[in-house]
């Protein structure tokens, strides 16, 4: 153990130097981030919480074309124009990949999944100092394998139930999916357990439990990410771009307007900035609901078409996304001298999303700014010149797309129907003349059927 | 300076604790109750006798190079030794070890005894036993973490732990109830809202939680913060989620949560038995006292108990049928008409056995073939989960989870295998033996469009036409 520990604080020095000159210096960061290593209390400098060395992350990445377009300029300005010009070339290729379709969408979402997975075993790595540990990378990404399969199994056998019908080894598959990833996993546990050494119990427990809470965080939520996006490419798109919309706002009116800050946590977020970002927020979200709602493209479930083998997005729009005329209350009329406004119902639902964006959405930023500060690093990784990791850009999008699934499955649509098809043909054929009989005086009630010449019950 | 009695090792200052409000059960010494009632001692200093006054106290005691190096172990005693008076008094004339054994053997009859009343009592009860042991089992865990980071401290860290621990169960109780008591939840109007907006209700609680976390974060505890959120999420992940699937097991019927259960224990003590008399090759360096012998000689005592409790309850509805929600009666019943799967076959024997045993046909439940998968599991991955509690135990040096039970350790040490267990036996039932729940198919279909609900409508007579369950119709105008 004591090996390990050396080995780590020798390189951690070296590093130190280097961010202390690194040109995002949060001033009072990364003094406190010094001065935190000394002065801090019993309880982090024991043996169980070594230092991070501060390697990787801080390089600059920067490629060189930039740095040559750039170079004339002092480095605070240099920054701000590799910044922008990264956020921009982002932007772009949101729209690229949104035109090219759901199935590179959804490999996308895959790909940046696996990245964020990689860069937070990564620090998991560097905190524990457990390069060395034997087997644990493999374990790691084996149990990120099977909990995707498990996922995408799920997915595939709920959305595309008649492909999976058709083809026989797929069919095997689907029935006893939840078996075959449970053996995979319990596989993956007892590998754990085996290989576990002496010396390195704790260690290996740390990085078992860590690789586990990764999982929780960034494949469930992926997973949630895809389900929105089959729900209709705009549950997808909105509230991604509300997300984003709000940090650009928010950085912007704090950067204007900014006096009062908003929470120890991150001292460079102010009230002014949040408030801002908030409205602004609401409005963009509006807007873009608005335009968004008119196309089939993206209102549209992404259904699977057996004949073409291809993904479709043809439908009839559902309620949501068809205008309807709204009474303005009294107040609004006197000031705007409307009496009525059209509007999709989609907007509404639209300003729900982006409370929650800026309000709550907020709060994964500073779960992760946290995070960043317990483990002492300044970014998750830096695949993004100027803008650190994939995680970095993606934390608060987590809680978003958690809280958009939930809100769908409330208030939005019900239960899927192929799904719900396909358990009602698995069950005893007793169960199923019940249920028929139940469903048929249901829609007799509501007048779906009409009144029917003498059936034999 | 201090000198060990014992050892005679310097022990150059105690590094104590001071915690703010007396936790005895979290730190309790060998034998010694906490003077005072404000600070703890470390193992160092106990393990050496040193009387009170040869300690000096410190605030926050700087630690040294020594005890650095010992501060690898993190200070979670030894539990101490609860064992009830009277069983003390009755056992005082034997000798320790015979005297360990007789305590083990009599709480082990205890526990069993424990576990046929309450399944006499019937569902109800053994859905509070369930919770209460789930609380009891993350209440141990989360308590190791505590020592182990030393963090009593931690502002507003105990509430959040006990508020996600509701959070989630909330959440899991919410759906088994949506699940299994659909009739009775449309009933009640409050319910009904509840029921509806379930996930996004328990989503916001849930919210809330993280939200405070986030505001309670405290400058020079982050580290020490995130690691107990970590801590209480893959408890509340191993514990609350496996202890609602054995609920759910339990509403397929009480044999599926009474022959797994059976199955680990029994595994447990003929592994032990075995290993006793016949054990000479150790099975894995995690556990020294395991042997090959005990391993092998359990799983085959494991699968012949398991036939023979199968046959056994195969035959009674109380533990066979699945446990619905009389709305009548507004009480649990288990009353139905038996499944295939718990009425006698005839089975044909491969020839082999045939020529051993003279029988050409057997009569088994279908059940009995399914408890060997059962047995074989619990006896050769289960032991997997008693490798990992006690691979759990050697990283955070602690000797047992907690002392609950006299000689056995705590509630986690006895249902360490059982967590596996349980997956396993829902993924079963999941993949081989019963398809969707019909309760929650029917509330589905309701919460569809009328659209969506006609075309299932017509999906499902052609079907059962097809199968010939429908006479076939004279249609009107469709």
């Amino acid at each position: 153990m004591t090996e390990l520990r050396k080995r780590g604080g020798g390189g951690g020095d070296p590093d130190s130097t280097e961010n202390i000159s690194d040109k995002e210096a949060d001033g009072d960061d990364r003094l406190g981030l010094q001065g935190d290593a000394e002065g801090e209390g019993d309880g982090d400098s024991k043996a169980d919480t070594p230092d991070v060395p501060l390697s990787t992350a801080d390089t600059d990445n920067t490629p060189q074309c930039l740095n040559k377009a750039l170079e004339g300029l002092p480095p605070r300005w240099k920054n701000y124009w590799i910044r922008g010009v990264l956020s921009l070339a982002m932007i772009s290729g949101f729209f690229l990949i949104i035109y090219m379709g759901p199935v590179t969408l959804i490999l996308v979402v895959m790909t940046v999944q696996i990245k964020c997975f990689q860069e937070i075993i990564t620090i998991g790595y560097r905190v524990y100092h457990s390069y060395d540990l034997p087997w644990f990378r493999t374990l790691s990404w084996y149990f990120l394998i099977c909990v995707n399969y498990f996922f995408y199994g799920e997915t595939v056998a709920d959305y595309f139930g008649a492909l999976v019908q058709r083809e026989e080894p797929l069919q095997f598959l689907a029935r006893y999916h939840r078996f075959i990833s449970f053996a995979l996993y319990l596989a993956g546990f007892c590998m754990f357990v085996l290989s576990l050494v002496k010396k390195h119990y704790r260690l290996q427990f740390y990085m078992f439990a860590w690789t586990h809470v990764t999982l929780l965080i960034v494949v469930t939520q992926s997973h949630l990410v895809i389900q929105n996006l089959f729900e209709g490419m705009i549950w997808f798109i909105v509230p991604i771009s509300i997300v984003i919309c709000n940090d650009i706002m928010a950085y912007l009116f704090g950067f204007f307007f900014g006096r009062t800050p908003l929470i120890k946590l991150s001292p460079k977020k102010t009230w002014e900035g949040f408030i801002g970002g908030f409205f602004s927020t609401v409005v963009f979200g509006f807007i873009l609901a608005y335009l968004l709602s008119q196309f089939q493209y993206f209102v549209c479930p992404v259904g699977f078409n057996s004949e073409t083998n291809g993904f479709t997005v043809e439908c009839e729009p559902s309620d949501i996304f068809v205008m309807q005329e709204y009474t303005l209350p009294a107040v609004v009329q006197n000031t705007l001298r409307w009496k009525t406004v059209n509007l999709y119902p989609f907007q509404i639902h639209s300003i729900f999303l982006s409370s929650f964006a800026s309000l709550i959405g907020p709060f994964g930023g500073f779960f992760a700014s946290g995070f960043k500060r317990a483990f002492k690093i300044k970014d998750f990784a830096s695949t993004i010149p100027g803008h650190g990791g994939i995680m970095d850009r993606f934390d608060c999008q987590y809680l978003m797309a958690t809280f958009t699934h939930v809100y769908i499955a409330s208030f939005i649509r019900g239960p899927n129907p192929s799904k719900v098809l396909q358990q009602l043909l698995m069950l005893q054929p007793e169960q199923q003349l019940s249920i028929f009989h139940t469903l048929h005086s249901h829609l007799r009630e509501r007048g779906m059927l009409p009144p029917a010449a003498a059936q034999a019950e | 300076m201090t000198v060990c009695s014992e050892s005679g090792k310097t022990i150059k200052k105690c590094t104590f604790k001071k915690i703010s409000q007396p936790r005895q059960q979290i730190i309790l010494s060998v034998g010694n109750k906490v003077p005072g009632g404000n600070y703890a001692r470390c193992v160092a200093c106990l393990c050496c006798k040193v009387s009170d006054s040869e300690l000096k106290v410190e605030k926050d005691g700087v630690s040294d190079s020594e005890s650095k190096v010992d501060s690898g172990v993190p200070e979670v005693p030894v539990p101490a030794d609860d064992t009830p008076e009277v069983l003390n008094k009755a056992l005082s004339g034997l000798s320790s070890r015979w005297k360990n054994w007789w305590v083990r053997g009599i709480l082990t009859l205890a526990m069993i005894s424990f576990f046929f009343f309450i399944i006499y009592l019937g569902p109800m009860v053994l859905m509070m036993i369930v919770l209460c042991v789930q609380i009891k089992c993350f209440q141990e865990i989360i308590t190791i973490g505590y020592s182990v980071y030393h963090s009593y401290h931690l502002p507003w860290f105990r509430t959040l732990s006990w508020y996600f621990l509701l959070c989630v169960n909330y959440f899991f109780y919410g759906e088994t109830v949506t699940d299994y008591f659909f009739t009775l939840v449309q009933r009640e109007e409050p319910l009904r809202i509840l029921s509806k907006y379930h996930r996004f209700i328990s989503f916001a609680l849930y919210l809330t939680g993280f939200c405070m976390f986030v505001l309670s974060l405290v400058k020079k505890h982050y580290r020490l913060q995130f690691y107990m959120f970590g801590w209480t999420h893959v408890t509340l992940l191993i514990v609350v989620t496996q202890s609602h699937l054995i609920i759910h097991n339990l509403f397929e019927g009480m044999i599926w949560f009474i022959v797994p259960i059976s199955c680990v224990i029994c595994n447990d003590i003929m592994a032990y038995m075995f290993g006793f008399f016949f054990g000479r090759t150790p099975l894995i360096k995690l556990s020294p006292k395991k042997t090959w012998e005990g391993f092998i000689g359990g799983f085959f005592s494991t699968i012949v108990f398991g036939i023979m409790l199968s046959y056994v309850m195969a035959g009674y509805r109380y533990f066979v049928c699945p446990v619905e929600f009389n709305n009548d009666s507004n009480s649990f019943q288990v009353d139905c008409e038996p499944s295939d799967l718990f009425q006698l076959q005839d089975y044909a024997l491969p020839s082999i056995l045939e020529s051993i045993t003279g029988w050409t046909t057997v009569r088994l439940y279908p059940f009995q073939i399914h408890s060997i998968a059962l047995s074989s599991f619990a006896s050769i991955v289960g032991p997997f989960g008693g490798f990992f509690a006690s691979g759990f135990k050697r990283a955070f040096k602690i000797k047992d989870f907690a002392n609950t039970i006299p000689g056995h350790g705590g509630i986690m040490d006895r249902f360490d295998c059982q967590y596996l267990m349980a997956t396993f036996v829902n993924v079963y039932i999941a993949s081989f033996i019963r398809g969707p729940n019909p309760s929650k198919v029917i509330q589905q279909l309701l919460a569809l469009r009328a659209d969506q609900q006609l075309h299932i409508f017509n999906s499902l007579k052609a079907h059962l036409t097809e199968k010939g369950l429908l006479p076939a119709l004279e249609e009107a105008a469709a």
